[in-house]
């Protein structure tokens, strides 16, 4: 294991946990329609009820994400972090709220109402893709911010990256394509989300809602996701010059890396083919319920290979776009290697880790949820 | 070099401070909580699996639920935390990223997730899984939280004494050199000890206090004596192992960070065969004037004890802030350089570092290179110390550490008393009878609560100036964004969390009233 491809391998081990937090994020796309998939106030406790069961496994995973990038790749969280505070933080407090909004909002003593709580989870289920969605799109698309380490000993400022407006990374939302794929992130959350519920709620009105709700987003989602992997494949992408560091622009970049790394090629292919095979067998045929796993694969193939192909082949992964050389590589910006090997080894408890979430999930799912189990067992 | 700094918006490194302060404390009323509750319910849930009588299951599943509803609020605060090492602390981040990085992912690899998946199961798996799998999940829902409590303060502990790393000049920050050296620093296993264990207090403390609520009300009685006895034991094994990690913790400050100590004390002018200050009337609202050295008026001592807990031994030497600022000869005749000496020193450090990287760019030989790094590499102990601008920086704000602590020690020495009033009573007498131990036990809620915060007031502040121990202070540590944002996001975490807490604390008195 040598230097080089510890950063390859932090950065594909970054890449799966940034394609499972899109997967786990039908919990936010769940709970953005909680209004649409539960009419009554029943039928929305029993929507809350089922992501409510798995939404430690969301939170827990954009944690570990953040852990893990603060790791192998210090630099990025520095610049990204303390660049874009606003972008960041109000990711944050969306996710504060719907922390506390299953436990609170149908216990006795609730002062803000239940009906507060599932405002909060609707616009935690809205914001948490939307901008995570555009956190992502900046990798493709460029950020405007500036790194000079001799801050450090002959600035009048000793802080080595900084944005270069004084937004604090909101002008990322001035960008269409930003937005273009945040949205395609919000809509394909809310693409799991329904098929989550279809998968796990035993109740034939919800159910039949979440089968409604899935056309128009997949719909939407197609459009979204097309337009911005299209722009993204034709357009210049941003290289570097691994023996110098130089960062240049290369015309059709991550369309070459596609072509230059053709496993990332079938892994996206093989990704796309399993959400739009999942997806139409969930609207076509009325009594298949597991859209949610060959779609949920899926994502996290596509996902993946979308990710590893902006790290891997000299890519820059996270550009500036006020000083093209600030831009960040995963050779520039990663941990030390003494560091990366420790913590490959830690890596290898991530197996043992995801066989214990299996067995949990299995056997917590092994009922539907139902109305009448809302009533008679332990429920938020 | 003289105009180092000047750039820097102090009003962003105040709000950071506070916004990451605001966020610590409410993050700790409730951590402590979850993880003595964990220890609290897992007994019962054990006495449930072993007898198979519904009044243990009917008992645990009450504490779960008080447990769930503080649980959502420690993850919530406990995100932004992690994030805000990011936002707030962007050069920090980068700076030490490297070592510090590692426990946070290691946190959220190992026990965070083991926490969140068996919380799940704990509760709504209850007819779901078998009896046995379920007593694990409870289980493993603590050891989840206090694994994750051991990698938090692994990181927490290395900031308070940098081990396992070493400055490369090239990459521009520290670098890991040994993984061991981090997360099995002697620091560590002190602070992890001596908080979770502090933390078992609460859930003792909690348990009782709200039991004995029920005995007030003649309600739920035998649930409550239950809880009482179990609630008890675990708050005095853990009062006594706080009072023995709490001098073990000490001795460790004493060593590395004897400037908290010296705050602590309010130690001016150190010596031979201190005394410990038991009380004084230090003025509360303002920085002593330690350069006279006058004591405080009516102080209380205990003779030879300081330096018997820093050194082990009556005529041990501890210094105070006038010799750490000064300068002083230690006994075994070694020279602790002044204040004015280090921030030298540290100026050095710093600028060899901008000489050997302008020198490298411009190609020098590696004669040149070499002389450099041999100049950064002997004042690089001191290179923190080149961001401070004046020495009366390096003093900790002495009346919050000095009261702190003594809060801290007086709560916790007086919840040995109580615990053990309370087992007697509960052995020996009827505690269904004394209301005055009953309503003492409700009033050590809040006094528990304080002291335990009182703790980390004498971690953080008695660290200041420093984020890094000697190596980076706060005003190079922190990011590069306006003051009028940060001050915006303080008053929304603050609306945010005081709402939450409000919420939180009215749920779980109805959930109370409530009962089995």
């Amino acid at each position: 294991m040598d230097y080089i491809f510890l950063q390859h391998y932090w950065w594909l081990l970054v890449s799966l946990l940034g394609a499972l937090l899109v997967f786990l994020m039908f919990v936010q796309g769940a709970n953005s329609m909680v209004f649409s998939l539960g009419r009554t106030e029943e039928e929305r406790r029993l929507v809350i009820n089922s992501t409510g069961r798995k939404w430690e496994f969301t939170f827990t995973t954009l944690v570990t994400f953040g852990g893990a990038f603060f790791a192998s790749f210090p630099l990025f969280y520095s610049t990204s972090f303390g660049g874009a505070y606003w972008l960041w933080m109000i990711i944050l407090f969306s996710f504060v709220l719907q922390a506390v909004s299953y436990e609170f909002q149908n216990k006795l003593g609730n002062i803000l109402g239940a009906r507060t709580f599932q405002w909060f989870l609707v616009l935690n289920g809205i914001v948490g893709p939307l901008l995570l969605g555009g956190a992502v799109a900046t990798f493709f698309n460029g950020s405007n911010f500036i790194v000079c380490k001799e801050n450090l000993t002959d600035g009048i400022q000793p802080v080595i990256s900084h944005w270069a407006n004084s937004s604090h990374g909101l002008d990322a939302l001035l960008d269409p394509w930003t937005l273009v794929f945040g949205f395609a992130v919000l809509f394909l959350a809310r693409i799991l989300g329904t098929l989550y519920i279809i998968n796990n709620v035993n109740d034939e009105e919800v159910t039949a809602r979440s089968r409604r709700l899935l056309i128009g987003n997949t719909v939407t989602f197609l459009i979204l996701f097309l337009a911005f992997l299209v722009r993204t494949l034709l357009k210049d992408g941003y290289a570097y010059n691994p023996e110098t560091g130089e960062v240049y622009m290369a015309p059709m970049k991550y369309l070459w890396n596609f072509i230059e790394m053709p496993y990332l090629l079938v892994l996206l292919l093989i990704g796309v083919v399993m959400v739009l095979f999942g997806i139409a067998r969930t609207i076509f045929s009325a009594t298949y319920r597991c859209g949610i796993w060959p779609v949920g694969i899926g994502v996290v193939l596509t996902v993946l290979a979308l990710l590893v192909s902006v790290g891997w082949n000299n890519t820059v992964y996270y550009p500036s776009t006020a000083d093209l050389q600030s831009s960040l590589t995963i050779a520039n910006s990663c941990s030390s290697e003494f560091t990366l090997r420790t913590m490959a080894i830690v890596s290898l408890l991530i197996p043992f880790v995801l066989a214990y979430i299996f067995y949990a999930w299995r056997k917590i799912d092994s009922k539907k949820l139902d109305k009448e189990e809302l009533l008679v067992d332990e429920a938020y | 070099m003289m105009n180092f700094l000047s750039a820097i918006d102090l009003g962003t490194i105040e709000w950071s401070r506070a916004q990451f302060a605001l966020t610590a404390i409410y993050h700790w009323l409730f951590v402590p909580l979850t993880l003595g509750l964990a220890v609290v319910m897992g007994i019962m849930e054990t006495k449930y699996y072993r007898t198979k009588d519904e009044f243990w299951k009917r008992t645990a599943m009450f504490w779960q639920r008080l447990f769930g509803v503080n649980f959502a609020m420690g993850v919530a605060t406990g995100i932004i935390l992690e994030f805000e090492f990011g936002t707030n602390w962007s050069n920090y981040s980068w700076f030490v990223g490297d070592i510090f990085g590692a426990p946070l992912a290691i946190e959220g690899i190992v026990a965070f997730f083991m926490e969140s998946t068996f919380v799940a199961v704990m509760f709504f798996g209850w007819k779901k899984v078998s009896a046995g799998f379920h007593l694990a999940a409870t289980w493993l829902t603590g050891l989840g939280a206090t694994l994750s409590a051991w990698w938090i303060l692994v990181a927490n502990a290395w900031m308070q004494y940098p081990v396992g790393c070493e400055f490369n000049p090239d990459t521009m920050r520290n670098e890991m050199v040994s993984f061991a050296d981090v997360a099995l620093s002697p620091f560590a296993i002190d602070k992890f000890c001596h908080t979770v264990i502090s933390a078992w207090i609460i859930g003792g403390v909690f348990t009782v206090a709200v039991s004995c609520w029920y005995l007030l009300k003649k309600r739920e009685e035998k649930m409550a004596l239950a809880s009482i006895k179990i609630g008890a034991i675990v708050g005095l094994i853990a009062s006594i192992g706080a009072a023995a990690t709490g001098h073990h913790s000490a001795q460790r400050v004493a060593e590395v960070q004897p400037m908290k100590l010296a705050a602590m004390e309010a130690l001016y002018n150190g010596g031979e065969s201190q005394s410990l200050t038991v009380i004084s009337l230090l003025n509360p609202f303002s920085q002593p004037d330690y350069e006279k050295g006058e004591e405080a008026p009516l102080k209380i001592a205990v003779p030879f004890a300081l330096s018997i807990l820093a050194t082990n031994t009556l005529d041990g030497y501890v210094p105070g802030v006038n010799d750490l600022l000064n300068g002083y000869t230690r006994p075994d005749g070694t020279r602790e350089l002044s204040a004015d000496e280090k921030i030298e020193r540290g100026k050095l450090a710093i600028q060899a570092l901008a000489d050997y990287r302008k020198a490298k760019k411009e190609g020098a030989d590696e004669t040149q290179l070499a002389g450099m790094l041999t100049t950064l590499k002997e004042n690089m102990p001191y290179f923190g110390y080149g961001y401070i601008r004046d020495k009366s920086e390096l003093v900790p704000p002495i009346p919050v550490n000095f009261y702190a602590f003594r809060v801290m020690v007086g709560v916790g020495t007086l919840l040995i008393l109580f615990f053990m009033v309370v087992l007697f009573f509960c052995y020996k007498r009827d505690i269904t009878k004394p209301a005055w131990l009953q309503w003492t036990a409700i009033a050590m809620v809040p006094l528990a609560y304080i002291a335990s915060e009182c703790g980390w007031l004498v971690a953080e502040f008695g660290r200041q100036p420093w984020t890094i121990q000697d190596m980076l202070p706060t005003v190079a540590s922190v990011s590069n964004v306006n003051s009028g944002s940060v001050v915006i996001t303080f008053f929304i975490f603050l609306a945010l969390f005081t709402t939450m807490l409000a919420v939180e604390i009215n749920i779980m008195l109805k959930q109370i009233k409530k009962g089995e």
